[in-house]
């Protein structure tokens, strides 16, 4: 354990051979003095479901913000369909994408779901639902809409199309904003506690989405909160502890015998 | 009384709208009129009808585009001060000072008279294609409202700006906008969207600063107002009719903007 500097080399068991959508390797990133992630290795292969479980603080966030650069990494190798995010050190220390291009480019393939939701509040659940593939990625507007109400229907919100988002309840906000981001056809989503800000009654909406998603062989990283429900969906979990993978594997194993004695812990105490 | 009141609450349309207070209201205010028609006096007003139309239209004309320019001049200001570089907020927030820390009449002064009576002395801007405007009173008046209404607006839409949750941009970010596009797109509309109910008061502000102009030789409808007495003796009257056409203005103003955030509900909480 010193320097918690672990890196993993295992590989999801359920996907060998499919391509790698993402690689995270060695990954560093600290706030000031503050070492969030130290030394954090991830691989998601099409396919997989990888839900990141932790405590709070253990950096599991910034881990999945750092994917797509919404944190900037200190240090470490990021690989999205292959293509590695060059990185740069600006005249303070930090690093920040090189090709601000390149990094647009790659954020547009990757579905970001948020825990607030994060809806653009001046424009409806269609127009939200469009904006990226018309404005980003320069689908025509009618294509766009038709697969904008497809999608909509899918998430159970057709009839909610020209409502703003703040006539809706945080549940259907979710749903919305899950079909915002598979409206620009990611290659992979990911998901940062999409459940953490909602009401307990409205959880259970916003998880059946999800559930569908993964049982359709959709890649996703998801940080999550709900432990029943990674069990149930990943492919493969990952524990955090202190900025460091403390353990991971398939959800059986990590469930049904943890090995670390942090992670058995901190399954007690999630119940 | 009680079986009107009640007629008035359940009635809609035209009997619903006719509740007592509003009679009375409506009752006094034709009384108001009629005084004002029978009882003073109104015999100049065909006379300078025709000035007071171009009066009225050059203050409104004078409203909008001060208003348009000021707001267009005030959306860097305020993004300058809300997300720029030390080397932009600074400038921006200086001139914003400067222009809330002095009277609009001194700024319009300083414009007029200063410029005005430098630029003659200039050969080569004697000579440019400008000098037939520069020549006349108004470029300096739209000058002088444009820059006072960017400098309050400034100070409006840095709040505006600072105030669009962080989320609604970094969605933008995560969905690979560019700066250009999310400010476009995302930041701008609900940066403006948030600064509505203040720009409807600053707008209506404004109109009542438009007869500083008066004082610099354009004739807008204060300067027919104030010519009116000159050349009548008449003083009552026209100040009476000029307190019209403002509210009529005002009010007009705050309907448009009402109709604008209605465009978008909102739902505080």
């Amino acid at each position: 354990m010193s320097h918690g500097e672990t890196v993993s080399l295992s590989q999801p068991s359920s996907a060998q051979g499919a391509a790698e959508a993402i690689h995270v390797e060695n990954l560093h990133k600290k706030f000031g003095e503050l070492h969030v992630l130290k030394g954090v290795s991830l691989s998601a292969r099409d396919g997989d479901v990888i839900a990141i479980i932790g405590g709070s603080g253990s950096g599991k966030s910034t881990l999945l913000r750092c994917i797509n650069c919404l944190e900037n990494p200190t240090s470490g190798i990021i690989r999205v369909n292959g293509e590695e995010i060059r990185l740069k050190a600006d005249s303070h220390g930090n690093t920040q994408p090189a090709d601000r291009r390149q990094i647009e480019r790659i954020r547009s393939r990757l579905g970001m779901v948020f825990q607030s939701f994060n809806l653009w509040s001046h424009m409806t659940l269609l127009e939200n639902v469009i904006e990226v593939p018309v404005h980003v990625l320069g689908v025509k507007k009618e294509q766009a809409v038709a697969e904008a109400e497809k999608l909509l229907a899918r998430v159970g919100l057709a009839e909610k199309r020209d409502v703003y988002p703040a006539f809706l309840s945080g549940g259907q906000q979710q749903r919305a904003a899950i079909a915002r981001a598979l409206a620009i056809q990611p290659r992979v989503m990911l998901f940062d506690e999409p459940t953490s800000a909602l009401d307990p009654e409205l959880v259970g909406e916003v998880l059946k989405v999800i559930g569908d998603l993964a049982r359709e062989g959709r890649t996703m990283v998801l940080v999550t909160h709900e432990m029943k429900f990674a069990r149930e969906v990943a492919t493969h979990i990952v524990y955090l502890y202190n900025g460091v993978v403390e353990e991971e594997g398939p959800p059986a194993a990590l469930f049904g015998s943890p090995k670390s004695d942090r992670l058995k812990q901190f399954l007690r105490n999630v119940g | 009384m009680a079986s009107e009141a009640t007629a008035g609450t359940t009635g809609k349309g035209a009997a619903g709208w006719l509740q007592p207070h509003r009679v009375v209201l409506l009752i006094i205010a034709l009384a108001i009129v009629l005084a004002s028609i029978f009882y003073l006096r109104w015999d100049w007003l065909p006379a300078y009808l025709p000035l007071a139309m171009q009066g009225i239209w050059r203050t409104i004309w004078l409203l909008v585009v001060t208003s348009i320019l000021g707001i267009a001049l005030a959306i860097p200001l305020g993004l300058a001060q809300a997300a720029g570089p030390w080397f932009l907020s600074v400038p921006a927030r200086t001139f914003c000072t400067i222009i809330r820390g002095t009277p609009l009449l001194l700024q319009l002064w300083l414009l007029y008279y200063g410029l005005g009576s430098l630029f003659p002395q200039i050969p080569w801007i004697r000579d440019s294609f400008l000098w037939p405007y520069l020549r006349q009173a108004w470029p300096y008046g739209v000058l002088a409202l444009t820059l006072s209404f960017a400098g309050y607006e400034g100070e409006v839409m840095r709040g505006a700006f600072a105030g669009v949750p962080r989320g609604q941009l970094e969605a933008a970010r995560a969905f690979g906008m560019r700066r250009w596009t999310a400010f476009r797109r995302i930041w701008l509309p609900q940066a403006l969207q948030r600064a509505l109910p203040t720009l409807a008061g600053e707008s209506v502000l404004q109109l009542k600063a438009t007869p500083l102009v008066a004082t610099i030789t354009m004739v807008d409808i204060y300067a027919v107002a104030s010519r009116v007495r000159q050349d009548t003796f008449v003083t009552y009257e026209p100040l009476l009719l000029l307190a019209v056409v403002y509210m009529a203005i005002t009010g007009i103003i705050v309907l448009a903007f009402r109709r604008l955030e209605a465009r978008i509900p909102t739902r505080v909480g």
